[in-house]
């Protein structure tokens, strides 16, 4: 396996009190598999993330518990030099917003560039024409022409895939895109999201899609993990929970996407909101907005029930959710 | 697959970029940033840095005080291309005397010829200006930098240290602190200044560093792998700098006239040192029978530091988009 999260704990230390963002996730991706990561604002899927690439802000951050391990190594005990050498080399991080994630005042060949004189130790001129090489690879028209530009002279959708030819430069075998075509317009968002799937297979990485858009998951997605107040509610290979949700929260989420089929009725919504982190309510986290609590769902956090193979369910009443189209 | 395999890919690159880089270069560099008529729809790279630039050359402000400046740079290395005499040969039996042909500004009290006083007089001012200022951004920038990008306690430390130093008075300070120095060079008073002035550029930098390290390209050049010194050289420090560059340059004035201050009070420069400080002190006593004697140095005190201080201001317009 190449990456795998176990149990993993994230707390924030703040003036109000402890905030719990991760809450014992548990998730895996192999060499040439997506996993997408599902969720609402707050659920926790980004600190994951940053807490998987080492960048999460410590403090306030903590990592109050679990493992990470990539390539069988632990990444948690790993000393600070030594995970510095792993980022960018081996794991890379795709951005939502590619206008401020990429560097106001340096071209973007220079910022492309330097991924290899920090890392391969190359001149910048050789750094240079391997920019262009990346730029033509994420088929930005014009590259060489365009080397020399700054960011703000790109369109939205260029200066993703010039985010993503940053992340791809040395190959890593991990990429972890946060929501990366969320800043995007739509036709944008599939060439883009098209582009990364095609490099991710060509490279054979592992790739993990922090998203909130069921319509980018089903595309490229292997499996899906769907996480509710810093846990994951649901795993599933993709189709299957399209087909068939085992927790409420995902069919809620499935039931809310528009539907051209449905023209004129009212949008479904998941009524209430998600929790406030600071006071995760008792039992499951999802029990005042769910439909189908009892009192059981109150009182106990419900474990993980392994659905069927490679499915788990954090509900009590999976099998109920199942049927219960 | 239909793709170039890396191989032919990097021989492409590599056989072509480079005279088509040189190319591109030296094709922007021709079209740099064109005077007004480059108002239209351009696609050649604009940085902050040219784009101030271009800001500042249509600016009337930053070109008057521009050439003041340069003038007074000028005059300041050569004196002698527009005062022929010797500012320390005086004649006493000339005291006081006003104006008179080849001594345009007539004799201060000593009899030594004012305008050769003020012409020489420059030097100094612009010596402990630049030197000043160069020493209080050096310092104070890289301890605000670094105070911001840590955090934690050294930051804490180096806050309360400028709470401190901008606690003690500048004027009671230079007199307590250089009436103790007998040398008549310049150096003390920088000194005492780049002492003194250090907190106001540290304070700035560290909040410009902590603005810029929370930007999302910070993070990401971290999530690529980037060490603390290059987030820190090549991601921050372009993106923090221009405050300080503009505090820095409306500081440089003050810092002349405050030279001129301690001067003024016997404790900057001390004779046979030439300062307009030390030429305005001796003046003001005879104000009322030879104004001369303090006009002229006083006036070229007065246009160093609002040439100076336009500077700053035509600078701060041309990095602070935000004011436009």
């Amino acid at each position: 396996m190449l990456l795998e999260v176990r149990d993993l704990h994230v707390e924030f230390h703040t003036r109000d009190g402890v905030v719990k963002a991760v809450n014992g996730v548990n998730y895996s991706v192999a060499e040439g598999e997506t996993l997408a990561v599902l969720g609402e604002s707050g659920s926790g899927k980004s600190v994951t993330a940053q807490a998987v690439m080492g960048i999460l802000d410590m403090p306030p951050g903590k990592i109050a518990g679990g493992e990470i391990l990539f390539k069988d190594r632990d990444l948690l005990k790993m000393k600070k030099e030594e995970r510095r050498k792993i980022r960018g080399q081996e794991m890379a991080m795709i951005f939502q917003d590619a206008l401020s994630s990429l560097n106001p005042v340096l071209t973007v060949g220079e910022q492309l560039g330097e991924m290899y004189v920090v890392h391969r130790g190359m001149s910048r001129k050789d750094a240079k024409a391997k920019a262009v090489e990346l730029m033509d690879r994420v088929r930005i028209p014009a590259a060489r022409e365009r080397v020399g530009n700054y960011p703000h002279q790109f369109s939205g959708g260029m200066r993703q895939r010039i985010m993503i030819a940053m992340a791809l430069a040395l190959e890593p075998s991990l990429i972890i895109a946060d929501e990366p075509t969320t800043a995007l317009d739509v036709t944008v968002q599939a060439q883009v999201m098209d582009l990364l799937a095609e490099l991710q297979r060509e490279l054979n990485m592992g790739l993990i899609l922090i998203t909130h858009d069921l319509g980018v998951v089903a595309d490229v997605a292997d499996k899906i993990a769907v996480m509710y107040a810093g846990r994951i509610v649901e795993t599933s290979p993709v189709h299957d929970i399209y087909k068939a949700p085992a927790h409420p929260y995902t069919k809620g989420l499935l039931a809310s996407i528009p539907r051209l089929d449905q023209k004129g009725q009212e949008l479904y919504a998941i009524k209430g909101l998600p929790p406030n982190l600071l006071h995760i309510p008792p039992g499951c986290a999802f029990n005042p907005r769910c439909p189908m609590a009892q009192d059981v769902c109150r009182t106990d956090v419900p474990p993980l029930y392994d659905v069927a193979e490679h499915r788990q369910s954090a509900c009590h009443f999976w099998k109920e959710t199942l049927d219960a189209r | 697959m239909p793709e170039q395999t890396p191989d032919e890919a990097i021989s492409a690159a590599g056989a072509g970029a480079p005279t088509d880089l040189a190319l591109a270069e030296g094709d922007s560099l021709e079209k740099a940033p064109g005077g007004p008529d480059g108002t239209g729809p351009d696609t050649k790279p604009q940085s902050l840095w040219s784009d101030a630039w271009r800001d500042l050359r249509r600016n009337p402000v930053f070109i008057i005080s521009a050439l003041i400046i340069l003038f007074l740079v000028v005059i300041s290395i050569w004196p002698q291309l527009i005062a022929s005499g010797d500012p320390l040969d005086c004649d006493l039996g000339k005291a006081q005397e006003g104006s008179q042909s080849g001594h345009p500004f007539g004799y201060d009290g000593q009899g030594c010829d004012v305008y050769t006083r003020v012409v020489y007089g420059a030097r100094n001012s612009v010596t402990v200006g630049i030197c000043s200022t160069i020493g209080v951004a050096l310092i104070g920038s890289v301890l605000g930098a670094l105070a911001g990008f840590f955090g934690g306690w050294w930051d804490a430390v180096l806050s309360r240290l400028t709470d401190i130093f901008f606690g003690i008075p500048v004027v009671l300070g230079g007199l307590v602190f250089l009436s103790v120095v007998t040398s008549s060079t310049v150096w003390p008073v920088i000194g005492f200044i780049v002492l003194l002035g250090w907190p106001q550029i540290a304070r700035i930098a560290r909040g410009s560093v902590i603005t810029a390290k929370h930007n999302d390209y910070v993070q990401a050049a971290r999530a690529l792998g980037a060490s603390n010194g290059r987030m820190m050289l090549r991601h921050i420090a372009p993106n923090a700098v221009a405050p300080v560059i503009v505090v820095a340059t409306i500081a440089l004035g003050t810092y002349i006239s405050l030279e001129a201050t301690l001067s003024f009070l016997g404790v900057g420069l001390k004779p046979p040192a030439v300062s307009w400080g030390i030429d305005i002190s001796a003046a003001s006593q005879y104000i009322r029978n030879a104004p001369h004697m303090l006009l002229w140095p006083a006036g070229a005190l007065a246009v160093t530091v609002l040439a100076f201080i336009m500077l700053g201001d035509a600078v701060r317009d041309a990095l602070d988009p935000k004011l436009r």
